[in-house]
């Protein structure tokens, strides 16, 4: 199917599954920021049950599961069409001017992937269908994910793993935002320089938040 | 000048080619790589060598014939200049230069600097024209253009479609190609009546042809020897969304013929 659509096309795809899975890690970034809320842990279990409660989001899932899954055949599909439309390589080359984490896009995003397996395993397998600990919150009882994710960041090699994991996160995203939207036609003489530096901010300020948590948990 | 060049040789389109190495000696700095070049071949002829074969036709940047991937750069290290104009003054004294054909599945190589750009022409064949009766030469304000629209349309017909946006680009994408051409239409009002068309088409002969998807990367516009826009490429993007969403199916029974 993926191999039917144009070139165009496919890059549109990939461009509007993008731009939502960085609106995911926004929602999912606040959400994880609550964790150091210095309240046992309460904001940031409400909000998880929420999250896990709420029709809405349990229905967004889905839909984010889809939008994981076309960006990552997609982004398959494009490199292997890319790397087969050069079957014979430069023996110099790559001395253009070019923006730089563009080239790696599908390194980055390997890497992306793979760490994902282990967190999804780690915290995400683990609420859905382990055994999980509880907490009482107002005469309440609720899972208590907040206990799950500060033990897992008292280990050294785990804390690391994540930091290596959200700078790769951080590089992919770079080129993500404003490659998007000119994917999807939108360049401007004026607003295209602005679309760089948000690109350039997202990528700062999510992958910088995410790492900043299992550190702080770390360290305190 | 004393230089170390390392060439592409292939003997046709079917043999495997292999990278030689040359010395070139009292190079002047104020020889064009092109002369260069004849100085190399003139040397090898007198050896009784086969000369490095190369395109070339105008030697002033404007037929975009002088294919060459120089030290890992299409058309060398200088920006929006084509091969021809390119300097030797650009290189010291003892380099070691890299020329290369341009690397991609639709330019298989014929000889050795020479590429075969056919893929170019069936692009423009596809849809990279007007229908327009011949005749008389138009009064040429008889349709306002906005100065705005025409500017960018000049500039998106700047394009010489010498591939170095395909050579440059790391997924031997002819974005910037095709985006020029569908662009230098789509802007003027005579190109607008079969924009939808014309996009979808060239787009589609692109894609048979076998390039790669552009990354936005940028490196086409950093090397293109006319400076041609990657804001071309948003514009076909545009164009071929509206084209697949919004456009009118064509009607094969409108006309006044059959």
């Amino acid at each position: 199917m993926a191999l039917k659509y144009s070139s165009i096309t496919k890059k549109v795809i990939m461009a509007l599954a993008g731009l939502f899975l960085i609106s995911f890690l926004i929602v999912h970034l606040g959400i994880n920021l609550l964790i150091l809320k210095n309240d046992g842990r309460e904001s940031f279990n409400m909000a998880a049950h929420f999250m896990v409660t709420n029709p809405v989001i349990q229905t967004m899932q889905w839909v984010l599961f889809g939008g994981f899954i076309l960006h990552i055949l997609l982004g398959i599909v494009l490199q292997l069409q890319n790397w087969m439309a050069r079957p014979q390589r430069y023996k110099v080359e790559g001395y253009s001017h070019t923006s730089f984490f563009s080239k790696f896009m599908i390194h980055t995003g390997a890497v992306i992937f793979a760490f994902l397996i282990i967190h999804l395993v780690n915290f995400f397998f683990r609420a859905k269908f382990g055994e999980m600990p509880h907490i009482m919150i107002n005469g309440e009882q609720y899972e208590d994910m907040g206990l799950l994710v500060i033990e897992k960041f008292r280990d050294l090699p785990y804390v690391l793993m994540y930091v290596v994991w959200l700078l790769f996160l951080g590089f992919h995203l770079d080129h993500a935002f404003h490659s998007a939207l000119q994917s999807l036609g939108l360049n401007h003489s004026k607003y295209t320089p602005v679309a760089f530096g948000v690109s350039r901010a997202l990528a700062i300020l999510i992958a910088g938040g995410f790492i900043l948590i299992p550190v702080l948990i770390f360290i305190s | 000048m004393n230089l170390t060049l390392k060439i592409w040789r292939q003997k046709n389109a079917t043999s495997k080619g292999k990278f030689v190495t040359y010395k070139v000696n009292d190079i002047s700095p104020n020889s064009s790589f092109l002369e260069m070049m004849d100085i190399l071949n003139e040397s090898l002829v007198t050896r009784g060598e086969d000369p490095v074969a190369f395109d070339h036709d105008c030697r002033e940047g404007i037929c975009g014939a002088c294919s060459m991937y120089i030290n890992g750069r299409p058309h060398g290290p200088d920006k929006a200049i084509t091969t021809c104009q390119l300097h030797m003054r650009r290189f010291k004294d003892g380099d070691t230069i890299v020329i290369e054909p341009w690397r991609a599945r639709p330019f298989p190589v014929l000889k050795d600097l020479i590429v075969d750009r056919t893929a170019f022409d069936k692009i423009i064949q596809a849809g990279g024209y007007i229908s327009v009766n011949t005749g008389g030469i138009p009064d040429a304000n008889a349709i306002p253009i906005p100065k705005v629209d025409a500017d960018l349309s000049m500039d998106a017909a700047a394009c010489i479609g010498c591939g170095a946006c395909v050579a440059a680009c790391k997924n031997a994408s002819a974005m910037l190609f095709v985006s020029a051409k569908v662009s230098q239409f789509a802007l003027l009002p005579q190109g607008r009546v079969e924009a939808a068309e014309r996009v979808n088409n060239m787009v589609a002969e692109m894609d048979r042809l076998g390039f790669g998807n552009c990354t936005n990367t940028g490196a086409c516009e950093a090397e293109c020897p006319k400076e041609i826009s990657i804001s071309n490429i948003a514009r076909m993007n545009r164009e071929f969304l509206v084209a697949k969403l919004a456009a009118p199916k064509p009607r094969v029974d409108s006309g006044g013929g059959i």
